[in-house]
Formats: C-alpha cells, sequence, structure tokens
C-alpha cells in the first residue's frame, strides 16, 4: 500500500473539504462559542453528515454503513481539523462506532450500529478520570449485583459527554489502578438513574463533560466485550481514536501554516515583505519540514490500523507523538509570526492554538505517547 | 494497483526472500562497523573477505547492484514497487549493500537522465558491476555554498577541453578512478549559465590529489588539482555551458543519499545500545531518565522520518513529489543523524572518548561521531536546504 491517497481518497476529502469548508468555516465555531450554544455543535450539518455516509464510514454495510477503513476516516478527521468544525464525528462515528464494532455481539451491533450510521444516535467513551491520559489508572468500581453490575465512580474529559445517548465506559471489575487485568467496558445510559452529568465549556470550545456514576445498575448485557479482559479492546479503541486525532492535527497545523506563510507574503514591515527575512523563512521551512513528516507518519499509522489494529501501537504511538509537537509548535509559530493581531480574539489563529491544545491532551499527549514507544522498544 | 499485480508483487516478493535466504552469506547480514566492510568497486580494489566477493558478485549478476537500472546497462530491470519490495527484504535479514559507489547515487542517474547513448553505454554497465570507481568535482575552496561561483576553467582547444583549476571536498578522490566535474567553459556568461559537466579518467596527465585530515583522524575527502587537463569535449554530459541544470538533478540525488543516513532503523534499538553502558533499572528501563527520553524522542523523529521517505518514494511514482522535497528530507536526515550520534556519545560515556585501542576498534564511535558533522554542510548545508524549501516549495520572496 503506497502512502499517498488513492484516487477515491481523494474524492472523498474532496466532497469532505467542499462540504466543512462552505458550512463549517472557522466561524461557525465562533459563533456556536460566542452564543453559548447548548449542542455545542450543528445538528443540522451532523444530518448531513449522516446523509453523506460520513456518520457511519467504519460502520460495515450490513448495519447501514460505508464500511471504509481508517485511512478514510483520517481524511474527514484531517478536513475537520481545518475548520476546526465542532462535529460528533470523533467521539460517535470513529471511536464509539469502532468499540461496538470491534467488541459487540450480533444484538448490540445490530441496535446500536444503524443509529450510528443514520446520525440519530450519539455515543462516547468514557475513560480518563485523572488530569492525564491513563487508561490501566482506571478506577470507576463495577461490582457484580443480581444479573448485572453497580458502577461507581467519575470520568473526565468526556467528548459530547453531555448530547451523548450512551457512554461506553472503562469500568474496573476485579484488580486494582494500574493492572491490565480486570478492566471491562460498558454501556451506559446517560439517562439511568445515579448518572449526573457536567458540561465543562473548554478552553477550545469542543465539547466536553465530567461524569459522575454513583451505584448505577447496568445489566449483564451491558458488557461490551468480555468481563475483565477489555484491556485489549480498549487498546485498539485508543489506538484508533489517536489515529483519527493525529490526522484532524495534521489538517490543524497544515492550515495555520498555510495562513502563516499567506501573512509572511503580505505583511510588509522595514519596507519588505517579512517573507523575505531569512530568519522567518528558516523558521517556515522548518515547520514546513515537520508537518511533512508527521503527516507521512499519520498515514502510516493509519494504513497500520487498517492492515491490523492489535499490531499498530507503535505506529500510532509515533503519529501520536508527532502530531503534538508538530501542532504545538506550528500554533506557536502562527501567533508568532502574526504579532499583535494573533494574540486578538477577533483573528482566528488563536481558536487553532486552543484546539491543538486539546487534542494534545485527548488519548495521551507527546510525552505518553514517547514513553509508549521506549518501553514497545524494551529499554 | 489491480490484483494481478499485487498478485505477481507477492510472487516477486516470495522469490527474492528465498534467493536473498539462498545466496546472502551470513557474514553479510552484520551492520558494516568499518571502512572496510564497504565495498566500493573500481580498479585497485580488494575486497576486505571472501563473503563480501561471493556477495558482491551474486548481486551483480543478477543486476542488482542497481535494481531499478535497465537491464541493458547492467541493472535489474525492477519497478518502482518490485525495487521496494527488495529494499525491505534486504532489510529484514540486515543485508548489506553489495556496493557502495558515487557511481551508483549521484552519477548513474543523471547519466540515465542527460547522457547521451554513447556515454550511458560506455560508463553505465563499468559502474554496475563495480569496475570504476567515480568522484565528484563540485565544491572549490572558494565556492561551497555559492557553488556557482566556481571558478574552474576549462578552455577549447579543437577537440578537447583543457580544464585548470581546483576542487576541495572531493570524497575519497584518492581512490577513484573517474571524476564527474563542474568546469567553467564560458567565464562571460552570467554565473549559473557558463558551466558545463565533463568526466574525466583521473590517471590523465596533470590531475593530482592531496587528501585532507578531518577531525575524526580520517581522510574522506580530498584537494583536487587540475593543471592543463585535456579531456575530449564528447565527455561533456549535457549540453555545454547548461551544466548546472545536470549538477541540480545531481544534487537531488546526493541530497537524497545524505538523508537516508539518518534512517538507519535496523540493527538494535538505540536504547539497549545506550543499556550496554549506562545500566538499566530493576523495571529493565534505562538507568538515566533524561537520557531515555531523548532517545525515544529521537525514536519518534526516526521513525516518522522514515514514513516520510517510504512516502517520498511514493509520491514520486504517482507523479506528485515536488522536485525540490530532497532538500527537506538532506536537512532532517542530517540534523537527525547528528542527534543519534550525540546520544551515542552521551551513552557511551567514557567508554565512547577511546580513540586508539582494539577495544574501541580504534574509536569508530568517537571517530564516526565527528564525522556526522559533516553531513549538514556537505552537499548543500541545512541553511542553504532551509532556503530552497522557503524558495522554491513555500514560495517565500526574496533573493
Amino acid at each position: 500500500m503506497a502512502l499517498v491517497l488513492t484516487e477515491e481518497q481523494s474524492m472523498l476529502r474532496d466532497s469532505a473539504r467542499g462540504l466543512i469548508s462552505d458550512k463549517a468555516p472557522v466561524s461557525h465555531l465562533r459563533s456556536l462559542r460566542d452564543s453559548k450554544d447548548p449542542t455545542g455543535f450543528s445538528k443540522e450539518l451532523w444530518h448531513s453528515f449522516a446523509e453523506m455516509g460520513f456518520a457511519g464510514l467504519l460502520v460495515p454495510e450490513e448495519f447501514g454503513g460505508s464500511g471504509l477503513g481508517f485511512m478514510e476516516a483520517g481524511v474527514v478527521m484531517e478536513e475537520i481539523g481545518r475548520t476546526l468544525m465542532p462535529s460528533p464525528f470523533l467521539a460517535t462515528s470513529v471511536v464509539a462506532a469502532s468499540a461496538l464494532n470491534r467488541g459487540g455481539n450480533a444484538a448490540q451491533k445490530s441496535e446500536y450500529l444503524p443509529k450510528i450510521s443514520n446520525g440519530s444516535l450519539l455515543a462516547t467513551l468514557a475513560v480518563d478520570e485523572g488530569a492525564k491520559h491513563r487508561p490501566l489508572q482506571t478506577n470507576l468500581q463495577a461490582v457484580r449485583a443480581g444479573n448485572g453490575f453497580k458502577l461507581s465512580g467519575a470520568k473526565a474529559l468526556v467528548v459530547d459527554g453531555h448530547v451523548a445517548d450512551l457512554f461506553i465506559a472503562a469500568a474496573r471489575t476485579s484488580g486494582s489502578a494500574g493492572e491490565r487485568e480486570g478492566l471491562t467496558l460498558f454501556l451506559v445510559n446517560p439517562q439511568a438513574k445515579g448518572v449526573s452529568i457536567e458540561r465543562t465549556i473548554m478552553v477550545d470550545a469542543h465539547n466536553a463533560a465530567r461524569i459522575e456514576l454513583a451505584n448505577v445498575e447496568v445489566n449483564a448485557d451491558s458488557v461490551l466485550g468480555e468481563v475483565d479482559q477489555g484491556a485489549a479492546l480498549l487498546d485498539g479503541v485508543l489506538d484508533i481514536g489517536r489515529g483519527a486525532v493525529a490526522a484532524e492535527m495534521v489538517g490543524l497545523s497544515e492550515e495555520v501554516f498555510n495562513r502563516t506563510v499567506e501573512h509572511l507574503k503580505n505583511r510588509k514591515q522595514f519596507g519588505k515583505l517579512i517573507g523575505e527575512f531569512q530568519a522567518l523563512q528558516h523558521r517556515a521551512a522548518e515547520l514546513y519540514v515537520d508537518i511533512e513528516i508527521t503527516r507521512a507518519a499519520t498515514m502510516k499509522a493509519l494504513q497500520a490500523l487498517d492492515t491490523d489494529v492489535a499490531k499498530a501501537a507503535s505506529s500510532v504511538a509515533v503519529a501520536k507523538a508527532r502530531a503534538g509537537t508538530t501542532a504545538t509548535r506550528a500554533v506557536q509559530e502562527g501567533v508568532q509570526m502574526h504579532g499583535g493581531m494573533g494574540m486578538t480574539d477577533q483573528f482566528d489563529i488563536g481558536f487553532f492554538m486552543k484546539r491543538a491544545r486539546v487534542c494534545e491532551e485527548l488519548f495521551g499527549d507527546a510525552n505518553y505517547h514517547t514513553e509508549q514507544l521506549a518501553r514497545a522498544r524494551g529499554y | 494497483m489491480s490484483v494481478t499485480e499485487n498478485v505477481d508483487l507477492e510472487q516477486f516478493r516470495n522469490e527474492t526472500r528465498a534467493w536473498l535466504e539462498a545466496n546472502c552469506p551470513p557474514e553479510m547480514r552484520k551492520p558494516a562497523t568499518s571502512d572496510a566492510d564497504v565495498f566500493w568497486g573500481g580498479r585497485n580494489t580488494k575486497f576486505a573477505s571472501e563473503p563480501q566477493r561471493i556477495w558482491f558478485e551474486r548481486m551483480r549478476d543478477k543486476g542488482w547492484t542497481v535494481p531499478d537500472w535497465p537491464r541493458e546497462y547492467g541493472g535489474g530491470g525492477l519497478s518502482a514497487a518490485e525495487h521496494k519490495v527488495l529494499r525491505a527484504e534486504m532489510a529484514k535479514i540486515g543485508a548489506r549493500p553489495p556496493l557502495s559507489s558515487f557511481g551508483i547515487w549521484m552519477l548513474g542517474p543523471a547519466l540515465l537522465k542527460y547522457g547521451n547513448d554513447a556515454q550511458k553505454k560506455e560508463h553505465l554497465p563499468k559502474i554496475a558491476a563495480g569496475l570504476i570507481r567515480w568522484c565528484q568535482g563540485y565544491s572549490e575552496p572558494n565556492a561551497g555554498s555559492d557553488l556557482a561561483s566556481l571558478q574552474t576553467r576549462a578552455e577549447s582547444d579543437g577537440d578537447d577541453f583543457v580544464i585548470t583549476g581546483s576542487k576541495i571536498w572531493t570524497s575519497y578522490a584518492n581512490y577513484a578512478d573517474w571524476i564527474f566535474c563542474l568546469v567553467r567553459t564560458d567565464s562571460a556568461a552570467k554565473k549559473h549559465d557558463g558551466i558545463s559537466f565533463i568526466l574525466f579518467d583521473m590517471t590523465s596527465k596533470g590531475v593530482t590529489t592531496k587528501p585532507i585530515l578531518l577531525i575524526s583522524g580520517y581522510s574522506p575527502f580530498c584537494e583536487t588539482f587540475f593543471d592543463g587537463v585535456r579531456v575530449p569535449k564528447s565527455h561533456v554530459v549535457g549540453t555545454v555551458n547548461r551544466g548546472w541544470d545536470v549538477a541540480k538533478y545531481l544534487l537531488q540525488h546526493e541530497r537524497a543519499m545524505i538523508s537516508g543516513m539518518g534512517e538507519r532503523g535496523v540493527g538494535r534499538p538505540l536504547g539497549q545500545i545506550a543499556a550496554d553502558s549506562v545500566g538499566s533499572d530493576a523495571q529493565g528501563k534505562l538507568d538515566d531518565s533524561m537520557l531515555r527520553g531523548r532517545i525515544a524522542s529521537f525514536d519518534v523523529d526516526e521513525a516518522a522520518l522514515a514514513a516520510c521517505a517510504e512516502r517520498a518514494v511514493d509520491l514520486a511514482k504517482a507523479g506528485q513529489a515536488h522536485p525540490a522535497f530532497s532538500s527537506a528530507m538532506k536537512y532532517y536526515g542530517t540534523e537527525l543523524n547528528k542527534r543519534r550520534y550525540e546520544i551515542l556519545m552521551s551513552a557511551g560515556g567514557v567508554d565512547a572518548l577511546e580513540w586508539e585501542s582494539e577495544r574501541s576498534r580504534q574509536g569508530a564511535r568517537p571517530r564516526a561521531w565527528l564525522r556526522t558533522k559533516a553531513n549538514s554542510i556537505e552537499g548543500g548545508t541545512t541553511e542553504v536546504m532551509l532556503g530552497i524549501v522557503a524558495k522554491r516549495i513555500l514560495d517565500l520572496p526574496g533573493a
């Protein structure tokens, strides 16, 4: 498989870009933020996404989806990154759909996947509990009770948590925090008794929530995958999410970079275009190379996920680590090279900086993934 | 790619794997540790070992010293996809390149594009068979980063040019049989327009070389002097006074080659090499957490660069590559290689400081470390590469 887009993937990119740049430029995010929109995204746009087959992009055709792969999901995520469009695509169509498709039994798949495909169900993975992404530290307790379980604990950074129709929560059925053994994924109804949800307004004006579960009762059918053996399923689903967020960060980085280079070609100071100054030229060139390398690493990771999710961990770690450092560098250079204008809220560049910071934390930052690579290589 | 192409490629992969397994001597599956492990070919060459000879001859007979060159010039005639498979299968068993040569990396691609029929038939098969070793006459004492200001003169005299001047940083000129050289054939023209690309025998009357001792204690480069060297005009590649086109095309290949120095993913992970000298804690983690972090960051960047190199090949194949992208790769690959050796020196500690001893293989590590400092200078400095990216790819304004 070549690390270039196929003709079909290029067409998918063009249609995603057409819709997103037309209906959801950065001003779309700005107006959702300024109006304190209760949903946090456009339902109308989400229906368009479903109609175009994006909502069920990863869902097999037998469940009403498009049956495409992670490379294609990455193509859409990259376009989302270019305009920072708030969308349930990441939480519902990439992460939750993958969790259900990979871990679900026949009944669970046929109940939820068609609804994800037609855009009528929003779902999200609830994994993080502390300030940093540490999936094995999961401590939400799931205790057997009658025919089912009782869940107690708290989750943070649950993307789309306040609008989701379904939580997929990582919980501990045995063992203790830090252990791989004893993790189980549960399907939880946000309306269930004992669930409390606090929408957290985040720096990037994208959806997130903290949720608390107090003796929430779920039945045995709510287990996704196998009891105590959820770590492998969770690893795979998280790697899929990481690959997707890396792709979003590539789109974000490139957009900031393009805007910055345009600025260098138009802004005059000291009687010259500032792009004539070698100090800025070299910084721009270094950033360009960083982005190209990160793009290749991200494509490599998405390709590895398409080949075998279980063997993609190292490629994904490389991509997410690189995407984090590259996007961080891109937005910092973007603001710096735009000068004072870059610091104003009126100017869009700050939105990219804020989103990059959130993407960096989502599913593990560059330090986390660099550490994972070191462990995988045995030193 | 069609289904039949895929099937053919899988068959090629299986055949290649089996052939390499049967034909690559075990000694040639270990990383090269010194210059003697590298076979450069040429008139005066000797093989360092019997396995080196066997491996070279078997690969030569298959055309796999230059797998993607046409068969008529001694190449393997492989498609880009097959060549990628061969490289991957060789990397999998750690097989060394059977022949290293500036003829393969630099002159060959330029001759394939700009050479006439006679030149291709004369020179390419001898490169493929390792019979002639080439060197590159580009830089001059007063023409480094500003290469196009070179002053070595070639004056017309009947059917010949008479060449006078000097070159510097001529890699292995003292071992080379022939040189590909940039000379000024029109001193009145603008600096880029009066240059020709010419080939001649290093045993010609008037050629002398003098090795330059480097900080590594080695002399891989020479000063090369031309005093009235007579060269037939038929040895000009491409058009007279249009040599800069050839030079630039060749530089892209040179930069691609040098950038490859940063992505030696095969062999033991850097972290494990470091563990030999630094030690590990009870959990198996390197016993120097800051060094461990630096190595891990390096590994991330190295793996990402390898993906980018792979993508660059795929883009070229798809006709989507930017011609100046090799400058981007050259900049990053060489800076990364310098990082690798800074890490190796730090990991090696006192052991990496020995300059002369059997134990240190005559100071192999510190000498290699010092050698890498040239990577971001030779073939165009990092600063020149960034300038090319800024102007040719990003289209930023200015000279």
